[in-house]
């Protein structure tokens, strides 16, 4: 019997999935659109937020479009249609997270020159996105304030691989003894300096915040690019 | 439970690697894996060895190297290992930064093989050109 043998692989776990993101961020940056991942748990508000987004940016001829990941059924995407984008649903059939070659493949067909801004929602999880790169330029983890102020420390990675945070649901801030000063904190702590908005989708309160700062991003994306001209 | 997409990929590159260099079977495969990777060890485990059925790899066993999470400290000028993930400042100074410069590891290291005769026999450093 021959002894065991080590070989030296050293190479990344999601290298494939990493690779396709970097084509796709690619492709997104020469086609001037900003994509935005939208990541938090189940029932934080997510599509509510997203078709308030859609619709905002749509009557102000931005052109938007969406794809959403889900479990088993497609009554995201049927909710998002309500804003009239375009709007794709990609179904994992049991897997947690959404994957870089399936947003590619669900993107076939659309010309992303024709978009301004693309949004991806993940599936309902803090855990399981957080790995895997998707070619977004903004990761946007998102908390509700029914969930407690400690969701940052619970999931600190997910929170401190994105670039901003969104509170939602702060309508019902005072009925949940939401503690809003601690809430930053916990952000601030697993993530320092990470911008933080703070919406309510259906009173329409920070909307307008949130609009604002998707359309810095945007802006931050394109500049390069103009100032080759 | 995405530790199972995970012991799907690293079947994946294992296997290809394995058979490129002559190897029988798999024995061990060791991961090195951060803090921050958001890897359940155990749940990592039970699904490999679901996914390792009946390939180069079964029976084979993982090993994990910890890799803690460190930060750059913008006021010490230094790198700094961080005692937990839950507040990223320097432990020595206390300045907050967010600039992590290890800690997301999730990457096969090294393989354990037994090979099929002397035909297959590279050396590691060969094998590492050729990743």
């Amino acid at each position: 019997m021959m002894e065991p043998r080590i070989l030296e692989v050293r190479t990344k776990v999601l290298k494939k999935n990493d690779e396709t993101a970097r084509e796709m961020r690619q492709q997104f940056l020469d086609a001037g659109v900003l994509v935005t991942n939208l990541v938090s748990s189940p029932g934080t508000g997510k599509t509510t937020l997203l078709r308030e987004t859609l619709m905002r940016l749509a009557a102000d001829g931005e052109r938007a479009a969406a794809v959403v990941g889900d479990l088993e059924t497609d009554n995201d995407a049927r909710r998002l249609a309500e804003s009239g984008v375009p709007v794709r649903q990609i179904m994992t059939h049991g897997c947690c997270h959404l994957e870089a070659d399936m947003v590619r493949d669900h993107l076939a067909g659309w010309n992303l020159a024709d978009l301004d801004h693309l949004f991806i929602e993940n599936v309902g999880n803090l855990v399981c996105p957080t790995s895997w790169d998707l070619g977004e330029s903004v990761r946007v983890a998102l908390l509700s304030v029914t969930e407690g102020e400690d969701k940052p420390l619970k999931y600190p990675g997910l929170f401190n691989t994105s670039d901003a945070a969104v509170i939602t649901k702060i309508d019902l801030a005072e009925p949940c003894e939401f503690d809003r000063i601690q809430a930053l904190e916990n952000i601030q702590s697993v993530r320092p300096e990470m911008p933080v908005l703070e919406v309510s989708a259906k009173t329409g309160d920070g909307v307008d915040e949130w609009i604002r700062f998707l359309r810095t991003q945007r802006r931050r994306l394109t500049k390069p690019a103009c100032s080759k001209n | 439970m995405h530790e199972l997409s995970i012991a799907g990929s690293i079947v994946e590159i294992v296997s290809d690697y394995a058979q490129e260099h002559g190897a029988l079977q798999v024995t061990a495969v060791t991961l090195r894996l951060g803090q921050l990777s958001c890897v359940h060890q155990e749940a990592l485990e039970f699904s490999f060895d679901l996914i390792t059925k009946d390939t180069l790899l079964e029976g084979a066993v993982l090993k994990f190297i910890d890799v803690p999470v460190a930060v750059f400290c913008p006021s010490c000028q230094q790198q700094v290992e961080l005692p937990g993930i839950q507040k990223f400042a320097c432990p020595v100074c206390g300045t907050a930064t967010a600039d992590v410069r290890q800690g997301r590891e999730l990457e096969i290291e090294t393989i354990e093989i037994t090979e099929g005769g002397p035909s297959s026999q590279v050396s590691a450093s060969a094998a590492r050109e050729t990743s």
